[in-house]
């Protein structure tokens, strides 16, 4: 009976409580409730771009509930970073065609003589062709990359296309060592003859002796142009390099945003990159006779080292030998 | 003819990762790869709120726009799906999403990545319908059957919605009406340019 009495007692005083307790806090429900709504626009405002929270899985990566920044980063990729990178080549390659008309081929003036001088000797032809045979591989997979589903896509199909990119991208990967190690014996080789003089001022005055026949501004083993290109090569792969590890190793070092900023220097640099070295191959080729034995064989004429390095040609290996006076 | 969305109602959710745990074993998903994921803002403070995460099959796919090898589609229900065949695991596509969703498996050394994987709400690959190529590649084809997303089936609060975009939107809707509040639906002004109203 008691007990009885006690449990109705226990269950009244219970209901009375929360009765008493109910009305009020209801009330502040609503409020808080109303502030919170009010709080997530706030929350949305001040953490616009980048929503991170916490995640049970052992991924940091997970934690971030959305990055609006994705959709930026596409549309500078796609938009102007892929229509002023593709323009920009087809630009150059018009450009070298229009001067190649004008110009015609650069031709050794004095004649060949038949003598010739030592330019490069094998181990700095080894470094310059590991560079350039791994920069064309690593170029065409990069432009492929790039422009390949627009150009090469539609002609292959999807099919052949993947296999081709998979080639592209596993030789992008592994060649890059190959063309950094390039690059850095160019440097070690080549960097006591590329600092800049006072007579390379001269030969950029006179546009390098490119624009008329007959003039041959003094330059030294490397001309001023030369000299601009190989600075280029060395910052260029030095950007190349680091954004380009950076892609390799996903998230090694970089967060979200570095790895999406990596890419974009990664495409800019490299398409500025092919456009210059575009213009290199045109003149050690086509664009000026005689230039090309420098790399293929190594042996300059006598005539061509007078005309285009007049500084160097008397000091060059075998010159005295082949009786360079007359 | 629906457009397929997900839509996760954030004052129902209470973390129990029980959509990530159905999504795991139903498509049998490897170690490492999370094709759905419960984030908590503010954790243990004011504001508190968790929120189920995974492709929003968006109405103008960054992925898709991003793929080097195209290798993405769109259903007739507005799904997002991928070829794994044509996939070359660049990562482009993970930089693009703004919710996370693609997952490569490691393989091989350093960073390389394996084919990318995603939520395919639960409708497969191209290859035919609930075959065991398109299982082993992309698991359960529940849409051919007739079914929805298991996550949001298993959903204990109904927190998480899957269908038709209009149908769970007008629920939602509904429910922000009887409740007095509501802090939108998440990641829909993202995802989809018409339709992110609700």
């Amino acid at each position: 009976m008691l007990q009885t009495v006690k449990r109705i007692g226990g269950a009244l005083l219970l209901g009375a409580l929360l009765a008493v307790a109910n009305l009020p806090p209801a009330q502040a429900q609503a409020q808080s409730q109303a502030q919170q709504s009010a709080n997530d626009a706030a929350l949305m405002e001040q953490l616009k771009g980048k929503l991170t929270g916490r995640v049970s899985i052992p991924d940091e990566k997970s934690a971030t509930l959305v990055q609006p920044q994705g959709r930026e980063w596409r549309e500078v990729l796609e938009g102007p970073v892929k229509s002023a990178g593709g323009w920009l080549l087809v630009a150059v390659i018009v450009v070298l065609a229009a001067f190649f008309a004008w110009r015609g081929r650069v031709r050794v003036e004095g004649g060949f003589s038949g003598r010739t001088v030592e330019r490069f000797n094998a181990l700095d032809r080894f470094t310059h062709w590991l560079t350039a045979v791994s920069f064309v591989i690593l170029g065409l997979s990069g432009l492929n990359m790039t422009f390949g589903r627009r150009l090469i896509l539609p002609l292959i199909g999807p099919e052949s296309f993947h296999s081709l990119t998979t080639i592209g991208k596993w030789s992008h990967d592994y060649v890059s060592f190959a063309f950094v190690f390039g690059v850095f014996l160019m440097a070690v080789l080549w960097i006591r003859h590329n600092f800049f003089r006072a007579f390379d001022v001269e030969w950029l005055r006179e546009g390098g002796g490119l624009l008329k026949k007959g003039v041959h501004p003094p330059a030294g083993k490397f001309n001023a142009g030369q000299k601009i290109i190989f600075w280029l090569v060395i910052l260029g792969a030095l950007v190349q390099a680091v954004s380009g590890y950076m892609l390799m190793f996903p998230f090694y070092v970089a967060d979200m945003a570095g790895m999406q900023l990596s890419l974009l220097v990664h495409a800019v640099a490299g398409l500025l990159f092919v456009a210059l070295i575009l213009a290199h191959i045109y003149i050690g080729t086509l664009g000026m006779e005689g230039a090309f034995d420098a790399m293929g064989t190594g042996q300059v004429d006598v005539n061509w080292a007078k005309e285009h390095h007049s500084l160097w040609a008397p000091e060059a290996p075998g010159a005295r030998a082949t009786g360079d006076d007359d | 003819m629906a457009r397929m969305k997900f839509l996760c109602d954030s004052e129902r959710c209470i973390e129990c990762n029980a959509c990530v745990t159905a999504c795991k074993n139903e498509h049998e998903i490897p170690w490492g790869i999370n094709r759905r994921r419960v984030v908590t803002l503010n954790d243990g403070a004011k504001g508190e709120r968790s929120i189920s995460m995974a492709c929003m099959h968006c109405e103008d796919a960054p992925c898709m726009a991003v793929c080097p090898v195209d290798c993405f589609y769109r259903t007739d229900d507005g799904v997002v799906l991928h070829s794994k065949d044509l996939c070359i695991g660049c990562g482009y596509c993970f930089y693009a999403c703004p919710f996370g969703a693609p997952q490569y498996p490691q393989v091989g050394n350093f960073g390389s990545r394996g084919k990318m994987d995603k939520c395919t709400f639960c409708s497969g690959g191209p290859e035919d319908d609930n075959s065991k190529a398109e299982y082993e590649k992309y698991g359960a084809n529940r849409l051919a059957e007739g079914k929805l997303p298991l996550c949001a089936e298993m959903c204990s609060t109904r927190a998480l919605l899957a269908g038709d975009g209009e149908v769970i939107a007008q629920i939602y809707k509904d429910r922000v009406e009887r409740r007095g509040y509501g802090s939108g639906a998440w990641g829909w002004s993202t995802a989809y340019k018409t339709g992110s109203s609700a």
